[in-house]
């Protein structure tokens, strides 16, 4: 641990964890369905963010594939749980 | 595995990733702590800008150099995320307005 | 050309966005981008999606400049109010913004501004009446923020698309 990189690394990994709880918090605590559905996009984008900083970490693009796809399904799900809030049905 | 970086890039990176993280917790922190739905949109889209530009910058860099060629894919991630953000926010603020009966 | 190869600009990206993701550049990569990226503006044709065509390279070169340092003041602005104690933080709020921008390609672009920028966000558009509702988290001044959605981004998007 005595580069630079390698401790900011552990860090950011850790601001990530502690940014991932905030959301976990607001999740549960709610307190009604849109901000539940808010706290899990955010959530979805700092695990994405955390990946990042693993495949970074591990010096492997693999990671990036990854984020992509982490990025893709936050997307999807949240889209799809808005369009149900909205309608109350994903596809009319 | 960073020990292949020169120094001075090893510390841009570091401070990129350190605050793009930085960033991404205070928007997570703000999305904790407001005190209503539509003040706690605004902060998570700091960890979609700001927090995701500088770790994306930072890891084009150090691949970049690792590899000794320009690794550019991360833009991707950028490009997506710019292009479903808003998708997702507009359904989901016009979802809680319909419930709110805004 | 119209026909046979519809929405050009996309499938050159489709395009690109292959080759990136491959990171090789070998002719039987680019082949196989070119075919999914023709099934990508194929399917693009079957939904209809509205097109625009890009009036002024620079300008839209200009435009994401002036919106990345938007960026980087608001997130700044933003990561102030979060840290303020709750009894100084603004007033949040909606303000009503009538649009003149007719450009489906051009209202999506200023969506994408609004929601990037932290600190406001696209909450509702009425295409009857091209009424845009945003909302503000420090909302200091309702003529101030039309003022500055009209002023930095619609002129210079209706000056890019239209």
């Amino acid at each position: 641990m005595n580069d630079p990189l390698s401790a900011a690394l552990a860090i950011a990994q850790v601001m990530l964890a502690l940014a991932m709880l905030c959301t976990l918090l607001r999740l549960l605590r709610g307190p009604r369905a849109h901000d539940r559905v808010l706290a899990i996009d955010a959530m979805y984008v700092n695990a994405m963010l955390l990946l990042l900083t693993f495949g970074m970490r591990e010096a492997s693009t693999a990671y990036f594939e990854m984020a992509l796809v982490i990025g893709m399904l936050g997307f999807v799900s949240t889209a799809a749980l808005a369009k149900f809030l909205l309608r109350g049905e994903v596809i009319e | 595995m960073s020990a292949h970086l020169p120094p001075l890039l090893a510390w841009l990176v570091a401070a990129l990733v350190v605050a793009g993280a930085g960033f991404a917790l205070i928007g997570s922190i703000g999305l904790l702590r407001l005190s209503t739905f539509y003040e706690r949109i605004h902060p998570p889209t700091m960890g979609t800008t700001l927090g995701l530009g500088l770790i994306l910058l930072a890891s084009m860099l150090q691949f970049s150099t690792l590899e000794s060629r320009p690794v550019v894919h991360e833009i991707v991630i950028a490009v997506f995320v710019v292009l479903t953000t808003p998708v997702t926010y507009v359904l989901l603020v016009r979802a809680a307005r319909q419930r709110d009966g805004l | 050309m119209k026909r046979l190869l519809p929405y050009p600009v996309a499938w050159l990206a489709l395009v690109v966005m292959w080759v990136v993701l491959n990171g090789t550049l070998s002719p039987g990569h680019v082949m196989i981008g070119m075919i999914v990226a023709f099934a990508g503006v194929r399917g693009l044709a079957a939904l209809d999606v509205p097109s625009a065509r890009l009036r002024s390279f620079p300008k839209a070169l200009m435009l994401v400049a002036i919106v990345l340092g938007d960026i980087v003041r608001s997130n700044i602005a933003v990561a102030r109010v979060v840290a303020a104690p709750a009894a100084r933080r603004g007033r949040p709020g909606f303000v009503d913004i009538p649009l003149e921008l007719d450009n489906e390609v051009a209202l999506v672009g200023l969506a994408c501004i609004i929601t990037a920028t932290p600190g406001t966000c696209w909450a509702g558009y009425d295409p009857d009446t091209r009424m845009l509702t945003m909302h503000v988290l420090d909302l200091v001044d309702d003529e101030a923020s039309r003022r500055a959605i009209k002023d930095r981004y619609e002129r210079r998007l209706k000056e890019i698309f239209e």
